[in-house]
């Protein structure tokens, strides 16, 4: 590639560079992981050892305590339920709303897709806020109802915008005239043609979709009061922020066992951090070429 | 072009006649050959009317008595009333100077730094170590932000955190989580630390679309590497930043409810009230539902406006724009 052959190190003052550039990637490449690495250790090591900051790289006298505790204890559980039901269908409806509206609006054809697309992007930009907003699931019933964590959330336009420059810039458009030619009708054309060439973009929005549920913590706590709703973030921040009591007794900063009790709430919580992100970072390294993929379409500027 | 648009109508179009079809015709013609693509739309149509705009329509709460029985379209006219009692409050300077401190902040911070890493990023001619690099830096931006504020407590607890420690073994014994004049600069590196890599992502596109015959031609001048980054990828990168940056002047008001709200504690309160934490304090908590509108539409009007105005500024001088 010419590009490399550019880059490639001619000079001293090349190869200086180069060794900056080693450096400087080193440390942003330590500042990145390091914290989450340490969460990692800190939460199978002994909490005295990792209080007293004799935890540093590696594990010490592994300690299952924190995951036994997380394992019994019923709330986590409930929560992490409650997120599985509502990502699952919360993203299922986000595709059949999605996907099909970005397909009629990618259809140059259409003339009022123009008044549509500000119709759905002026919502980006401009809000009836909150309270207007708490009082509208007020009065349709979606408060402390768990389908305020599907329906509000059907459409984002952002996601809209990506999945249209897709279907608008990677299908040929003599596809589409082939089709229509052969009598195929717009619905059999989405759903025979446009889609099964699309699994791309399918995958990109249904990913953002699914990590946006699954990290959704605002609508749990504003509109629902009802605990067993409560997705798996809000019963996150109780025992990471709020310092709940745990099962076992451990936790809370006031707890019996003073800072003994500390060191293994603190412990509980490394390892909460780690069951509740856990699924996300194993999808993560073999999801990670469409997320980036679903930028680069959604940089097309439309 | 009209040929096309001709044959790729679906439905069998009304034959044409010689005099020019009525609104009602055109209409009619319309719907016969598109309701597909109308039926297509609708579910994104619906939700869209419903939980976006009848909320705006809630809005003019923000000029009425609260009213339990009418609930969003409100009760007697009250005009300006619930704004004057915003301006007035002794809250309004604090709340408006702390959202625009941590929104400045972060808008410079978290503006310059995808574009810093992006350039270096860049600089790695190694495809693995490239990709590997991008993999670590992504990976952030999914960790929900309760885990972010999670490990942010752990880290920083001013009795064992290992930040805490890390500090003090250079002397510096930091109060990373109850000092106020702490409480921004620790908002914005963990906005950094998460998000700095995901954004980048963007900038990496349009540098990868960078015509390498420009580097080749650098070279043959004499230029050297840093050179290229100056002369040739920053001015690459411009449209791009001029683009992202009218987005993030949108948000010039708008802070991270969720993340500031969890990271609130009583020693910080006074530098870590913004708007958004205050709306809901006022409006959700304390039931105040008009006063809540009126400073929640407060906030969204000067982010409109700051949108319109660095748009317009974008088109006049830079020749770029939203729309």
């Amino acid at each position: 590639m010419k590009r490399l052959s550019a880059l490639r190190a001619r000079t001293p003052g090349d190869i200086a560079f180069s060794v900056v550039l080693a450096v400087v990637c080193a440390v942003i490449l330590f500042v990145t992981i390091y914290p989450l690495w340490f969460v990692a250790i800190a939460s199978i090591s002994e909490p005295r050892l990792v209080a007293t900051g004799q935890v540093t790289f590696l594990p010490q006298n592994i300690s299952l305590f924190g995951y036994e505790q997380i394992f019994a204890d019923e709330r986590i559980w409930t929560g992490y339920r409650n997120t599985v039901v509502y990502t699952v269908v919360g993203t299922a409806l986000n595709m059949v709303v999605t996907l099909p509206a970005a397909f009629a609006l990618s259809r140059r054809e259409f003339r009022p897709r123009r008044a549509l697309m500000l119709f759905f992007a002026f919502t980006m930009f401009f809000s009836g806020g909150l309270i207007p907003q708490y009082l509208l699931y007020r009065d349709i019933g979606l408060l402390d109802n768990w389908l305020v964590f599907v329906l509000p959330t059907a459409l984002n336009v952002y996601n809209l915008i990506i999945a249209r420059a897709f279907f608008e810039n990677a299908l040929p458009e003599e596809l589409f005239e082939a089709a229509t030619l052969d009598g195929v009708d717009y619905f059999r054309y989405f759903l025979n043609i446009a889609l099964p060439l699309s699994k791309a973009i399918v995958s990109v929005i249904a990913l953002y979709y699914l990590v946006q549920h699954w990290n959704d913590f605002f609508t749990g706590l504003i509109f629902v009061r009802d605990y067993q709703l409560q997705p798996l973030q809000i019963v996150l921040r109780d025992i990471l922020l709020s310092n709940q009591a745990f099962a076992g007794g451990a936790g809370g900063a006031g707890g019996s066992g003073g800072a003994y009790g500390q060191d293994f709430a603190d412990q509980i919580k490394y390892g909460v951090i780690i069951v509740s992100t856990l699924p996300v970072l194993l999808l993560y390294p073999f999801l990670q070429k469409y997320f980036e993929k679903g930028v680069m379409i959604g940089s097309v500027k439309g | 072009m009209t040929l096309v648009r001709e044959r790729t109508g679906l439905a069998a179009a009304p034959a044409g006649r010689g005099t020019p079809p009525g609104r009602a015709e055109r209409v009619r013609r319309h719907l016969s050959r598109y309701w597909q693509l109308w039926v297509l739309l609708l579910p994104a149509i619906g939700f869209t009317a419903v939980f976006a705009y009848v909320p705006m329509y809630g809005i003019q709460l923000a000029f009425r008595e609260f009213d339990f029985q009418a609930g969003l379209t409100g009760g007697r006219w009250v005009g300006l009333k619930y704004f004057e009692i915003f301006f007035d409050s002794p809250m309004f300077g604090t709340v408006l100077r702390n959202t625009l401190t941590i929104s400045i902040a972060t808008l410079v911070v978290g503006f310059l730094a995808p574009i810093a890493l992006a350039l270096v990023i860049n600089q790695i001619v190694n495809a693995t170590r490239k990709r590997f690099m991008q993999t670590a830096t992504y990976l952030p931006h999914f960790i929900s932000i309760v885990v972010v504020v999670g490990m942010l407590q752990v880290l920083l607890n001013p009795s064992n955190g290992t930040v805490t420690r890390l500090f003090s073994g250079f002397g510096l014994d930091l109060d990373l989580l109850g000092d106020p004049d702490l409480f921004v600069p620790v908002y914005v590196i963990s906005e950094v630390w998460q998000h700095c890599g995901w954004n980048s992502i963007i900038y990496l596109a349009a540098l990868a679309s960078v015509d390498t015959q420009l580097y080749e031609a650098a070279r043959i001048d004499g230029a050297n590497r840093l050179h290229l980054i100056r002369h040739v990828d920053i001015p690459a990168l411009v449209p791009t930043m001029i683009i992202l940056f009218i987005l993030t002047m949108g948000g010039v008001l708008s802070t991270g409810f969720e993340k500031i709200w969890l990271m609130q504690n009583a020693l910080n309160l006074p530098v870590s009230e913004v708007i958004a934490t205050y709306t809901y304090r006022i409006g959700i908590l304390g039931n105040q539902f008009s006063l809540g509108t009126a400073i929640g539409l407060f906030n969204t009007l000067i982010n409109f406006l700051f949108l319109v105005v660095t748009n317009w500024l974008a088109k006049k001088f830079a020749d770029t724009s939203l729309w």
